[in-house]
């Protein structure tokens, strides 16, 4: 259920950004989600239509770039991607890593008129 | 809900009076709607659903990334670059701000629903009151009953009802803040709403989050509900009092918490029977102290606590 705050989030962001660049019409957000961030996207895309709807961003394209999970492994140092937080270092077996990579969600960029 | 956006504000209340909305904007926006409501090339595609069929079980959330194609000749490429979170992020930095101004402490306690969080504050407060102030925000979608079991320990509570939200934000706590009075040098302590989702994403400007598991549960919510476990500081591990009665097996909880946050400190305890209740003042004790240390906090709880 918090996709809807981070929908309406995505909104104010983009509102902000038509006052500074002076713009009336969004085509096409994209968005920058990484792979443990704690979002459906799914439902992320479903609340953005609803958020957007008579708004600067109505009918807009959300289009998602998804960002792997990386991590460090503090035990051996190895760099490997990560699908899930509970993943074990696939050279040493521990569980203690550190995630460098892929843990958080940005608005990137805007297609705008 | 709010009919300008649909967000939630519309029905989030504190202490049963309307919260104003966060729509701050002065600046009128003009806007046009898109010209043709089927533009072929902006079709929304659905995004698979892979069904793993060995396991029965569903992953959302698989589709493709989209690849960057700017279209017709009026259209432009605007870079924004912001996190998703930064409205809410620059609100609890308010918070922070105002609560390391006022030497008050915060840990923002988050759980499933039953898990025993509003017992263990009402525990809490008991052995701390008189020692020095505290207060309590609690956050529920509906009613102020923790509220009310809150005040009749003899501390300030304010209600937050989220109304269809599922999370206290940093916005709501800002304007509790302004709405309660909290004395200087005092513990606040943040109920927020039982869900094991949600809250874990949301900064609400707090010290810490605790996450409280109870032995009622599956040893497994750390692996099923990774991203609170992640996100917390301290794991209270809550109705100790029970496990004779129950098969949960408190070291493989203990390790499947360690899988997602290795070393995260786990405290054992019951709440309604007092016992482990003392290490947990001890953590905040001590974490107090960590804060006072590192800069601006409480020398005079910590002095107390001590």
């Amino acid at each position: 259920m918090h996709e809807l705050s981070l929908a309406e989030s995505i909104l104010q962001l983009i509102e902000d950004a038509a006052v500074e660049q002076q713009f009336t019409q969004v085509k096409t957000v994209w968005l920058e989600i990484g792979q443990l961030a704690c979002v459906e996207q799914e439902s992320l895309r479903f609340f953005f239509t609803v958020v957007t709807e008579d708004s600067i961003a109505r009918q807009a394209k959300l289009e998602i770039i998804d960002i792997a999970g990386q991590a460090m492994c503090d035990q051996c140092h190895q760099v490997m991607m990560i699908a899930t937080y509970h993943q074990a270092c696939p050279q040493c077996g521990s569980y203690a890593l550190h995630v460098t990579q892929g843990d958080g969600m940005r608005i990137k960029e805007l297609e705008v008129e | 809900m709010c009919t300008t956006c649909g967000c939630g504000i519309g029905q989030t209340r504190i202490n049963g009076q309307s919260m104003p909305s966060r729509h701050r904007s002065n600046t009128r926006l003009r806007y046009r709607p898109m010209q043709s409501a089927h533009d072929p090339a902006h079709e929304q595609a659905a995004a698979p659903v892979t069904a793993d069929h060995t396991t029965d079980t569903l992953h959302f959330g698989t589709g493709i990334a989209g690849t960057h194609a700017p279209g017709m000749s009026q259209s432009r490429m605007v870079k924004i670059e912001r996190d998703i979170l930064t409205k809410n992020n620059q609100f609890a930095a308010e918070n922070r701000r105002y609560l390391a101004e006022h030497c008050i402490f915060a840990l923002n306690l988050v759980s499933s629903p039953g898990s025993g969080k509003t017992t263990v504050l009402v525990k809490t407060i008991e052995m701390l009151r008189g020692r020095f102030p505290i207060a309590v925000i609690e956050g529920d979608q509906q009613t102020d009953h923790d509220a009310a079991r809150i005040r009749a320990t003899g501390v300030p509570a304010l209600q937050i009802n989220t109304g269809k939200g599922c999370h206290l934000d940093a916005h709501m706590i800002g304007q509790a803040l302004q709405q309660m009075p909290i004395r200087d040098n005092s513990l606040l302590f943040i109920e927020n709403v039982g869900n094991l989702v949600c809250p874990s994403g949301f900064d609400l400007g707090e010290a810490h989050k605790v996450v409280i598991l109870s032995a009622t549960e599956g040893e497994d919510k750390p692996l099923k509900y990774p991203d609170m476990f992640h996100a917390a500081d301290l794991m209270l591990l809550n109705k100790c009092d029970l496990l004779p009665h129950l098969t949960f097996d408190v070291d493989l909880a203990i390790s499947y918490a360690h899988r997602i946050h290795p070393g995260l400190p786990v405290l054992q305890i019951s709440a309604t029977l007092g016992s482990g209740m003392q290490a947990w003042i001890d953590w905040i004790s001590a974490e107090c102290h960590r804060a006072a240390a590192a800069s601006q906090l409480p020398q005079h709880i910590d002095s107390t606590l001590g």
